[in-house]
C-alpha cells in the first residue's frame, strides 16, 4: 500500500515561502491568485494491505515524527 | 561547573561552545548522539548550533529522537539544566522540552549579523548576571529562527516569565528581525531549567571580534 501524505503549515500561521510565491506570480502577471501554501509531500510505501491499520499507524506516524503540530496540520491518503 | 556538549552528525558549534566554556574556568565534554547516558556529576547540558541531520524534514526533529536525547529528557524532567542555542532551541521545541516553534525567517533569508537584544526576564539561572531590560549585542545565524506560539501559549509564556530575550534596537524597543511573535528571540520552560535562544552567546566573548556580552549570559549558570 501507499501512504500520501501532505503536511502544510496551518491555518492562520504566516506561510513565508506562500506569499513569496504569491508575490512572485503577481509580478509574473497572474492576478487571479488568492492565496498561496507551499507544503510538502511524504510518500510511504508500506508493507501491509490492512488499511485501517496503515491508517492508524501513519497518522501515528504523523504526530510523532512527520509532522509538527504546533505548527502544521496534515492529511493522509491511503491507496 | 562541568558542562557537557552534545554533538549530532552535522553539528558544527560544539568546539565554539567548549571553548566559550572553557575560557570561563569551566571543564567541558563532548557527548556523541549515540550515547545512552550523560557524563555523571555534569552541572549543565549545551545543545550546540549547527544543521543537525541536514535540518532535514525540519530542523532539529531527527536529533530529537537520538539515544543522548533520551537521556537529557530524563535530566530535565529531575531538573537539570539544559541550554539549546540556535539548532540546539529548535531541537529541544522539536522534544517538547521547550513551548512552541521555529519556522522559516520570514523574508527566507539565512540571517547572519550582530543583533541587540533585550533582556526581557533575568529571574532565572540562565540571566540572572545580565539587567532587565539591558540591552546585550549577540550575533544571529539562522534560516529558521522565526519563533511561534499559539495566542494561548504566549499568554502563559508571558504570565510566567518565560520570555527571556527579544531582538531590539539599541534602546532595547522590540524589532522584527525573522518575523518570530513579538520579536522573541529566546525562551524558557516552566519550570525555568531549560533554556532556548536563536542567539550565539559562546560567539560573543572578545570585545576585538565585536562584543563580549555572551560572557554574562553564560556566567549565569555559575550562580
Amino acid at each position: 500500500m501507499t501512504a500520501v501524505v501532505n503536511v502544510f503549515l496551518k491555518e492562520g500561521v504566516l506561510d513565508p515561502q506562500g506569499k513569496a510565491a504569491h508575490h512572485a506570480l503577481a509580478s509574473l502577471g497572474f492576478e487571479g491568485v488568492k492565496d498561496v501554501r507551499i507544503g510538502k509531500q511524504i510518500i510511504l510505501q508500506l508493507d501491509t494491505e490492512d488499511k485501517t491499520k496503515a491508517e492508524a499507524e501513519v497518522k501515528e506516524m504523523c504526530e510523532t515524527l512527520l509532522a509538527n503540530t504546533v505548527i502544521e496540520d496534515y492529511t493522509i491518503e491511503i491507496n | 561547573m562541568k558542562v557537557a556538549v552534545l554533538r549530532f552528525p552535522g553539528t558544527n558549534c560544539e568546539f565554539d561552545t567548549q571553548y566559550a566554556f572553557e575560557k570561563l574556568g569551566h571543564t567541558t565534554q563532548l557527548v556523541w548522539h549515540e550515547d545512552e547516558k550523560l557524563p555523571e556529576g555534569i552541572d549543565l547540558v549545551v545543545v550546540p548550533g549547527g544543521f543537525s541531520y541536514g535540518d532535514y524534514l525540519r530542523s532539529g526533529s531527527i536529533a530529537r529522537f537520538s539515544s543522548v536525547m533520551k537521556a537529557v529528557q530524563d535530566y530535565a524532567k529531575e531538573g537539570g539544566k539544559v541550554l539549546g542555542i540556535c539548532n540546539g532551541f529548535q531541537i529541544l521545541t522539536e522534544a517538547g522540552l521547550l513551548p512552541g516553534a521555529l519556522k522559516r525567517n520570514n523574508n527566507l533569508h539565512f540571517i547572519s549579523k550582530h543583533q541587540n537584544l533585550c533582556v526581557i526576564n533575568n529571574d532565572n539561572a540562565f540571566l540572572n548576571k545580565c539587567g532587565k531590560g539591558e540591552v546585550l549585542n549577540i550575533p544571529i545565524a539562522h534560516a529558521d529562527g522565526n519563533y511561534y506560539i499559539d495566542d494561548e501559549g504566549f499568554k502563559e509564556l508571558e504570565a510566567n516569565g518565560q520570555i527571556l530575550l527579544r531582538y531590539s534596537d539599541k534602546e532595547g524597543n522590540p524589532v522584527v528581525v525573522n518575523g518570530s511573535v513579538t520579536s522573541i528571540a529566546g525562551v524558557c520552560n516552566e519550570d525555568k531549567n531549560v533554556f532556548g535562544l536563536m542567539p550565539h552567546p559562546e560567539r560573543a566573548l572578545e570585545a576585538i571580534l565585536g562584543s563580549e556580552d555572551g560572557i554574562k549570559m553564560l556566567q549565569g549558570f555559575e550562580a
